[in-house]
């Protein structure tokens, strides 16, 4: 099994979730995160004095799969994430040794 | 607001209008007790409906014998007696209108309470919120037992022009003579006495409102409970006492409806509360200006909104009758300031700041209200557009100031309130019915004398009981660290 964690732009989160569930995907955890890369912060202004915002929202989507689904859903993820622009986000993957269902103690690709 | 000794003017006004919209004569408004002789005439209410149906009420024959002497004018009072029911609906009419502004008046203490939460961090909202309603419940009570008849003495002054002891205000009245005795003659007779005591004591409470805002966010709510009490119980109705309450500016000095009295007394005392309590923790680093974000601009704009609707009964209020004319004129001087400053001060703010800045534009236009509120019944409706234009650049250039100076106002009450009052009542000198060096003498008087008090107070209780909230509890937040109690429990707020 393998766990992709991919760190997106927001508002490209529901394309990501459709192109997931096109493959079979079936489930997925979300959570909006903030950081920055190269893209970096920006400049805001209040009342008359500015300030700097240095890390930027984005959000966080987690899926563990099987093996043989990893390498599809990678490229499921970056294809509908991009708009070539900075800040566009990362995806990382990593083994998982085991995975259990709680309601049912199956265990690993029968549990993802 | 100065309400005149006996003054039937505005109750003729409102009935000659009346009369000019029904297009009709008004038999009813001439003057029964200044007839020479014996006359008998024929007496016709004419009353305009909701609808604007006129509606012949009563016809009557009324003799009236000329007395031995002269008869003086009658007063609102002994025209509500006379059985006369035009009469007698013109004083409910008017008595309603009082009423009905204090309403809106209160209202505004929610927009305070909006405006004060949105531009504050989302860790001291209980806080904000607590004070604010301590503030208006304190404010009644304190006006009740003591404010109002030291505001308005009549005659027992202590010092007179300048200082009176307050006492309760009446309890009760016995059940043949309770109409009658809560007619006031006193200052202006043309409501009862409990619709002038309400209406009043509304405004009462807005000092520690204006002063709340500015010392947000790291005062300590037993001390801010202390001071705001004192300055609202016992410094408020002096200064209100020598404009309003018939005192030593009263005879030249205009501040119609509280430029200087509420909003430069609030702001001022506000100012010197800041200067004893210090800067925001993290607000001034290294030389810089680090801005310390309101939590919710949305709160803030409705509690703008709120503050606007309520400024109709704030300056409409102050007309003391429900004059046609005078009411009507003070609505649209009232909204176009408003507006101006607005638009000023997010124009200014775009200019100077590069961007349109939100809370910029809600202090312009707040900043606009409170420069029309001394002139809103003098001062035509153009002349009007620039003092709110000229309060809504001022208040921009203002913020930026103070926070130059390393005076710390979370909500820009000092500039809106202090400067714009400033502002609002030596316009009336200029645009409107005020002499310029009398309306610089009374603002100065007034704001100097709300800076002094308030420095007292604040620089007492900092001695004793100290001012401030411990850098911990500042970091944490006034909600748990004072209260115990977060504003928004349910998910993780950006503190």
């Amino acid at each position: 099994m393998k766990k992709i964690e991919a760190i997106i732009k927001p508002f490209k989160l529901e394309e990501v979730k459709d192109a997931l569930a096109d493959l079979g995907i079936e489930g997925m955890t979300v959570s909006e995160v903030k950081g920055f890369g190269r893209q970096k912060g920006h400049t805001e202004i209040y009342r008359g004095s500015e300030y700097t915002v240095d890390f930027l929202p984005k959000i966080k989507i987690e899926v563990v799969i099987a093996d043989d689904l990893a390498e599809k859903a990678t490229g499921a993820i970056v294809k509908a994430a991009k708009t070539g622009k900075i800040g566009d986000g990362k995806v990382f993957i990593s083994p998982v040794e085991e995975a259990i269902r709680i309601r049912t103690d199956e265990t690993g690709d029968k549990a993802v | 607001m100065m309400r005149t000794k006996q003054s039937p003017k505005g109750l003729l006004l409102a009935a000659v209008a009346l009369a000019v919209m029904a297009a009709v004569p008004l038999h009813a408004q001439d003057d029964p007790f200044a007839a020479p002789a014996a006359v008998v005439e024929e007496t016709t209410a004419v009353l305009t409906d909701a609808a604007g149906d006129v509606a012949v009420v009563a016809t009557e024959a009324v003799a009236v014998v000329a007395p031995e002497e002269p008869a003086e004018e009658p007063t609102p009072v002994e025209a509500f007696w006379s059985g006369k029911e035009a009469e007698q609906a013109i004083f409910t009419v008017n008595n309603l209108w009082i009423c009905l502004a204090a309403a809106l008046v209160f209202l505004m203490h929610l927009g305070f309470s909006a405006l004060e939460s949105g531009l504050t961090q989302s860790k001291n909202t209980t806080n904000v919120l607590f004070k604010n309603v301590f503030i208006i419940c304190m404010g009644l009570l304190a006006y009740a037992a003591y404010g109002f008849n030291a505001m308005y003495p009549g005659d027992n002054w202590i010092i007179p022009g300048w200082f009176a002891m307050g006492t309760p205000i009446a309890n009760g009245f016995t059940e043949s003579d309770a109409i009658v005795a809560n007619l006031t003659s006193e200052y202006n007779a043309g409501y009862t006495i409990w619709g002038d005591f309400i209406f009043q004591a509304m405004f009462a409470a807005t000092a520690a409102t204006i002063i709340s805002g500015a010392v947000a966010e790291r005062i300590k709510l037993g001390s801010f409970m202390l001071a705001a009490t004192i300055i609202v119980a016992f410094a408020y109705p002096i200064s209100g006492s020598w404009e309003w309450g018939g005192g030593w500016l009263s005879e030249d000095f205009i501040d119609f409806a509280g430029s200087s009295l509420v909003h430069a007394f609030g702001g001022y005392a506000a100012l010197a509360a800041v200067l004893v309590l210090g800067p925001r923790a993290g607000k001034y680093v290294g030389g810089k200006i680090k801005p310390i974000l309101g939590h919710s601009m949305p709160l803030a704009t409705i509690g703008m909104f709120m503050l606007f609707l309520g400024w109709f009964g704030f300056n409409g209020g102050s007309v003391l009758s429900a004059d046609p004319v005078l009411v009507s004129l003070v609505f649209v001087t009232t909204a176009l300031a408003g507006a101006a400053g607005g638009l000023a001060a997010a124009f200014t703010s775009w200019i100077v700041l590069k961007k349109p800045d939100l809370s910029m534009a809600l202090n312009g236009m707040l900043a606009g209200l409170v420069g029309i509120t001394a002139g809103a019944d003098s001062i035509a409706p153009w002349p009007a557009v620039l003092v709110g234009a000229i309060s809504g650049t001022i208040v921009v250039f203002s913020v930026l100031m103070f926070d130059r100076l390393k005076i710390d106002d979370p909500v820009g009450a000092i500039s809106v309130h202090g400067i714009c009052g400033n502002w609002g009542t030596i316009a009336v000198g200029i645009f409107g019915a005020g002499v310029l060096s009398t309306q610089i003498i009374g603002t100065v008087a007034i704001s100097a004398f709300a800076f002094i008090f308030s420095l007292v107070t604040f620089g007492v209780i900092k001695a004793i009981f100290g001012l401030r909230v411990s850098p911990e509890e500042e970091e944490l937040g006034l909600d748990i660290g004072e209260h115990g109690q977060e504003a928004y429990p349910d998910f993780v707020a950006n503190k």
